[in-house]
């Protein structure tokens, strides 16, 4: 069980210090123009941290007790690779669809 | 303000966000789902959602919180989950720098994933777009992402368990970051920088509080611009 206070706290502290880190750069850099170095950085921003993020989630899935899963890493691969060939909605279906097509053949 | 060309921009951001309806529909129902699982009431649950507006972070918190961790170590994971957004927020400023403050400070509030990755690419495609349009694109994209994250939320509390474990709903979560990943995937650089971030997040996986997650992201971002660098160095030769 979670507490109130507990749930408040969390809930409060950490909506408030997700909006700072969002209002971050945007906010208080404002007009002013970024050198170049730090836009040519930021320009791998979205590729730098998804993968990362994904990663994980497809090599030791929670809901699987943290196990490898082949069945997931063959769906997410089916993904990336429509994605990239065809976009995103095309990633989404094949992803899941794949994966519950292989749920279904190999269980 | 309202010109027919930033009605435009609003409907176009509007519509080259819709795919994520069909991940931000059983993403946020399941938040509810899970949340209400987890023993939270309603009230709780949307205003969660309402207050952070960040899916995995709540995810992570509510996973942490549930089994026990300080409350010290659920701020510093889930906070350290949303650090990437610090790095959204100085992406756009080149684009969106120039908005009056108060436009900025709403646009913080809705600043996630998918509407940072759509809007952005679409800024890099037409670096000529006026800022009003941009502006009108952002929100576009916001709507049609945020809306149906509060309500759905919502639905999830309400529905409880109706979404059954064997359609693997946690999956969506993975299935969403590939989704908005692999388009990106168009030149070298941005090649070289997901393949390290990859590398990167399993070797640095040991690291506590998701940090591995930071580390991956800087290196993979230096990688990027390293390669750029070099192609430079390469054309002017």
């Amino acid at each position: 069980m979670i507490s109130d206070s507990t749930f408040w706290i969390v809930t409060g502290v950490l909506g408030i210090g997700t909006y700072l880190i969002r209002f971050s750069f945007l906010g208080l850099l404002g007009g002013r123009q970024l050198p170049d170095w730090a836009l040519v950085h930021l320009r791998y921003v979205g590729v730098a941290v998804l993968p990362a993020l994904v990663t994980p989630m497809i090599l030791w899935p929670a809901s699987m007790g943290s196990d490898f899963d082949p069945l997931r890493m063959t769906a997410a691969s089916i993904a990336l690779l429509a994605g990239w060939r065809l976009g995103v909605v095309w990633a989404i279906f094949a992803g899941m669809g794949s994966l519950w097509a292989l749920q279904y053949l190999f269980s | 303000m309202s010109t027919p060309q930033t009605k435009a921009a609003f409907w176009r951001g509007l519509k080259d966000c819709s795919p994520f309806i069909v991940i931000v529909i059983p993403f946020s129902t399941l938040f509810g789902v899970v949340a209400r699982d987890a023993g939270l009431d309603i009230v709780q649950v949307v205003a969660m959602s309402a207050i952070v507006i960040a899916g995995s972070a709540q995810f992570t918190a509510l996973s942490l919180l549930q089994e026990g961790a300080p409350v010290f170590v659920v701020l510093l994971a889930s906070l350290a989950v949303n650090m990437r957004m610090a790095m959204y927020s100085a992406a756009l400023v080149p684009h969106l720098g120039a908005a009056p403050l108060r436009l900025r400070a709403l646009m913080a509030y809705v600043m996630v994933d998918q509407t940072f990755a759509v809007s952005v690419q679409t800024y890099e495609a037409e670096p000529e777009m006026p800022l009003d349009q941009k502006i009108a694109y952002y929100f576009g994209c916001i709507v049609v992402v945020c809306l149906p994250w509060y309500i759905c939320t919502f639905l999830g509390a309400l529905l409880g368990q109706a979404i059954p474990a064997y359609l693997s709903p946690d999956f969506a979560v993975p299935i969403c970051f590939i989704a908005l990943v692999a388009p990106m995937l168009r030149t070298a650089p941005h090649i070289v920088a997901a393949g390290v971030s990859v590398l990167a997040a399993v070797a640095f996986a040991w690291l506590p509080w998701n940090f591995g997650l930071i580390v991956a992201a800087i290196l993979a971002m230096i990688a990027g611009a390293q390669v750029e660098f070099w192609q430079r160095r390469k054309a002017h030769i």
